[in-house]
């Protein structure tokens, strides 16, 4: 089934060629008159090679650009779209090229705007997918029960209100002495001066804790073998960093959080392949689609380093099984690549279901480990996205030692350490906490679906995460990305409420829309079942 | 494509692997002695002092008496503000009322003779992150910035690791007192485009690290004109701002900009941190201030991989918007930072030591050039070995910073107690005697 792009047409190539930092005709030309002049072994093998050289790369170039199946590209949608075309990628390993081409093309110097780099004069036109489009529209215009009732209702933001009161409560009591003191006198220098940038080993034993923690104590976590970073956010894109060179690849299933085109390709200059899950298997990862993309990108020359999967997927609320996290591993195995592992929703499973850790995977002795690398972070479990926690644990010595050299670029807050070393070695209150906060889940989560169901939209059964993920194609004015937004668009502006749009996650399939619900209360339910009423008209 | 399939380990990239991070160098490898053998006061007093790392530890008490008597910076009690908004998803703009705060102290510090919009502040965590993420959006793989020597060395690992960015040194020397000439820019720009190098920007630190001193009016009008004619950026590092030793001497490049009327102003961006002013490394604060839209849009978005705990902002916005407590502390800072230069400026005079003219920062700038064998890089290291293994102090050679010539060294005083200092002072006096004699 093909489906209209809609954004395609706000695709980055045609920035690219104001800038001059991807592709573009005028380059072509200068490349080889530049090799000639500066060629060695004289004029004629300065100008063969050179020219020879840019013939092969015209072919590849035109080769890759005409592949029907699109999406593999730089999968530029419009939030973050990356100035960097798979052919820049090469030009940067043949060293002279991207040089010239750059002092060629610019407008002249004492003329017109000092310009910004090309690898991010893309992004300051892009940033207007649904996704942030979304999220704008509440914040100019929230829900409030009583003082804002026809405000836009949030249902585009992964984040948990359900518990708040509990960590509130908590803090109330505990906070400042937590910071200051953890029961010592109040001291500054304790909490002032540098500090090891990947955190302090009393904050990564009690993080390596509440991991196990909320994992039912299925495995334990090594705090020397973590690095902490300001959030998940960096803690995916240090391990980007770390596992693939510029224009390398990630495999990542599809749909996958929309943040993930930012955190592993903007700065890195790193690939994702998506890896497509269908509805038909409930869009559980296959391992042989996985293998598809794999070979499909080896044939394009793309350098595959790894696979990254969300367990619990988002914006599904899928687990995967552990005879899918074997047969992942068996996968990387014969691949020689590696698996970044992103747990950071284990902790807000709901339902029957058992989560199982790619940690609990990997064997003790098995030289395997040392491809697999686990990200987790607080903000989803402990609902404290604020405070900027993230996690990188992993097996491998070489990718540890990288990890907390990057991590000075990121590094978590020493007083936020101290508050939270406070917090989570209070054993009772995470307890009471993780429990809770999954009851609260669990109820929500049903009352939701059911919502939903009463209109005729069914959702994928889901066991962790804030959201479900529904099917709404049978309400499109047309099965393609373009009556999925249609709808999104009718259901922002007409029913005020901002759900995610299964295009801005890449999903294959039109219709798909996410839900969270851990931004309502039990009394938002039914209004927001009535507005999305309002807004549906059946299609056939 | 050199990693075989064939092959059982699994391979890492090339960032990973690289030794750009640079802590193979001398300026990391005295860290290393000073951790295996750290001196103490009572503990360990033959141990290695550490006089290399720049951090502010005069003022510590400021800070916990004004968070003993402010307990709502620290906690959400009942009568505390805006909890939801704190801890819920912050996004990358962070908190206005600690952005607020952060102009206003900008300003206190620059006496009011310069305006901050709290809209054109971005945070990070960190300076380093601030320097990193403006070389991201300012330069592409490949290109250069110019940096005047001599500098920070963790500007070699800041500005080029990730980022593939080039630095390209402008020479300072000693004989104008390290001052940035045009002359000296003109031929770094001509180096650079030698090397098939783009220039995308020049960066300095206002005030100087290692030098210790504020750039002069004239100089910066001359770095500004030379952004202009050459229509590159400028980036002015000024973390060191609220540590001069008198309020009147710094000039931050905002002020040339006001007497400007703001002309030329979108290729300038500042970046501040609370690291060095406040002896707050540990929180992790950092700000972009930029006069470009564009360069802010984008500055924002990607703060996102280095954003500021909001628990942090919270607490610093009630502390830096208490004028009070701002206003005291920049002074009593300040006076407290120049009694501790005097003090050792004296103390190594009275060993023959003399250091460059210093008005600013948290280390002077040490002259040992008449000791060396050679005016030699080697014979440089070769008396920094001698200071740190047998002097036991490790204090950084002027090689780490980039310096065209050998003998000079950074010191820093401000990370220790004034006995410590005088420990030290008599350990160079010693240790110059003992020279002397020889």
């Amino acid at each position: 089934m093909t489906q209209t792009r809609y954004y395609r047409t706000r695709s980055p190539e045609p920035e690219k060629e104001k800038t001059g930092g991807g592709g573009g005709t005028a380059m072509r030309v200068i490349v080889p008159l530049q090799g000639v002049v500066q060629g060695r072994g004289g004029l004629v093998l300065g100008s063969i090679i050179p020219c020879a050289l840019f013939y092969f790369l015209q072919f590849y170039l035109k080769r890759n650009r005409d592949d029907p199946d699109d999406k593999n590209e730089s999968n530029s949608t419009s939030q973050n779209p990356t100035t960097r075309s798979p052919s820049s990628e090469h030009l940067t390993e043949l060293p002279g090229l991207t040089r010239s081409l750059s002092r060629a093309l610019l407008s002249p110097r004492n003329s017109g705007p000092v310009s910004i780099s090309a690898r991010v004069s893309g992004i300051v036109k892009g940033g207007d997918s649904p996704y942030y489009m979304g999220l704008k529209r509440v914040k100019e215009d929230p829900y409030d029960e009583l003082d804002n009732p026809n405000g836009v209702i949030q249902l585009g933001l992964a984040e948990n209100k359900l518990s708040l009161d509990l960590v509130k409560d908590w803090l109330a009591e505990n906070a400042r002495e937590a910071i200051l003191g953890n029961g010592k006198e109040l001291s500054v220098s304790g909490i002032a001066p540098y500090q090891p940038f990947d955190g302090l080993m009393e904050f990564k034993v009690a993080v390596a804790g509440f991991m196990s923690q909320v994992m039912e104590n299925a495995v334990s976590f090594n705090p020397s073998q973590m690095v902490l970073t300001a959030g998940a956010t960096p803690a995916i894109e240090i391990l980007s960093f770390c596992l693939a060179d510029t224009g390398n690849a990630f495999l990542v299933p599809t749909p996958y959080y929309p943040g993930f085109d930012r955190d592993v390709k903007w700065r890195t200059g790193v690939e994702i392949i998506h890896v497509p899950c269908r509805s038909a298997e409930n869009f559980h990862l296959s391992i042989a689609a996985l293998d598809r993309s794999f070979n499909q990108a080896k044939k394009r020359g793309l350098k595959v380093r790894g696979v990254i999967i969300s367990n619990p997927s988002n914006p599904v609320g899928n687990l995967l099984n552990r005879e899918t996290l074997y047969s992942l591993l068996d996968f990387a195995r014969e691949k020689n690549i590696h698996i970044i592992s992103n747990e950071i929703l284990a902790g807000s499973t709901h339902g029957n279901e058992e989560f199982v850790s790619m940690a609990e995977i990997v064997d003790q002795e098995d030289t395997d480990r040392k491809r697999v690398h686990i990200v987790y972070g607080l903000s989803k479990d402990l609902s404290l996205p604020g405070f900027q926690v993230g996690v990188i644990y992993t097996f491998n010595e070489d990718v540890l030692a990288a990890a907390r050299k990057l991590s000075r670029f990121s590094a978590t807050s020493a007083p936020t350490q101290c508050l939270l070393i406070s917090m989570l070695s209070d054993t009772k209150f995470v307890r009471t906490f993780i429990t809770t906060n999954r009851e609260r889940l669990q109820r929500m989560y049903v009352q939701l679906v059911a919502g939903l169901e009463k209109m005729g939209i069914k959702s994928i059964k889901s066991s962790g995460g804030f959201y479900c993920w529904a099917d709404m194609s049978g309400f499109i004015s047309s099965y393609s990305e373009k009556g999925e937004v249609e709808l999104w668009d009718k259901l922002l502006n007409i029913g005020k409420v901002n759900v995610t749009p299964g295009s801005c996650c890449h999903c294959i399939e039109p219709g798909w829309f996410r839900f969270c619900f851990a931004t309502l209360t039990e009394k938002d339910i039914p209004v927001v079942m009535e507005r999305i009423q309002k807004v549906l008209k059946p299609v056939n | 494509m050199a990693i075989e399939i064939e092959q059982p380990r699994v391979g890492l990239s090339k960032v990973a692997v690289s030794k750009t991070h640079g802590e193979d160098s001398p300026y990391f490898a005295g860290w290393k002695a000073y951790d295996e053998n750290p001196y103490h006061e009572t503990s360990n007093q033959s141990g290695v002092i550490q006089m290399g790392l720049a951090e502010n530890q005069v003022s510590f008490d400021l800070l916990e008496k004004y968070l003993e008597e402010h307990s709502e910076a620290s906690s959400w009690g009942k009568g505390a503000p805006g909890f939801r908004e704190n801890a819920l998803f912050q996004d990358y703009h962070g908190l206005k009322s600690f952005r607020q705060a952060m102009a206003n102290f900008m300003e206190q510090i620059r006496g009011g003779r310069a305006k901050f919009d709290p809209d054109r502040i971005v945070l990070t965590a960190g300076a380093t992150a601030a320097n990193e993420l403006l070389t991201f959006i300012l330069a592409d793989p490949g290109d250069a910035l110019l940096i005047p020597t001599p500098y920070y060395p963790g500007f070699d690992r800041d500005l080029r690791w990730r980022t593939s960015v080039n630095i390209v040194p402008i020479h300072c020397g000693s004989s104008n007192n390290f001052q940035i000439t045009p002359e000296a820019m003109e031929a770094a720009y001509q180096s650079a485009e030698s090397m098939n190098l783009k220039v995308r920007g020049i960066l300095i630190t206002n005030p100087s690290n290692p030098l210790g001193a504020t750039i002069q009016r004239s100089a910066l009008e001359q770095i500004l004109d030379f952004a202009v004619n050459k229509n590159i950026h400028l980036v002015s590092d000024e973390i060191y701002s609220g540590s001069t030793f008198s309020s009147s001497e710094f000039i931050s490049i905002a002020e040339i900009l006001e007497t400007r009327g703001y002309k030329d102003a979108e290729r300038v961006h500042i970046v501040y941190s609370l690291s060095k002013d406040l002896g707050l490394p540990g929180f992790r604060v950092g700000t972009i201030y930029s006069y470009n839209d564009q360069v802010v849009t984008t500055a924002r978005r990607m703060s996102s991989f280095t954003l500021i705990s909001s628990q942090t902002q919270h607490l610093l916005a009630c502390m830096l918007s208490n004028k009070e407590f701002s206003e005291n502390y920049i002074k009593t800072n300040r006076e407290r930072l120049s009694k501790r230069y005097d003090m050792i400026i004296k103390g190594l005079k009275k060993a023959g030591i003399e250091c460059l003219k210093g008005n600013a920062g948290l280390f002077c700038w040490m002259n040992l050039s008449p000791l060396l064998e050679k005016p030699m890089r080697e014979s440089e290291l070769a008396l920094w070995k001698v200071i740190l293994n047998e002097v036991k102090l490790n204090i950084s050679p002027g090689s780490s910073c980039h310096c065209s010539e050998p003998g000079w060294f950074r010191v820093c005083f401000a990370n220790m107690s004034e006995q410590t200092l005088e420990i030290a002072l008599e350990r160079i006096h010693k240790f110059m005697e003992q020279r002397k004699r020889n």
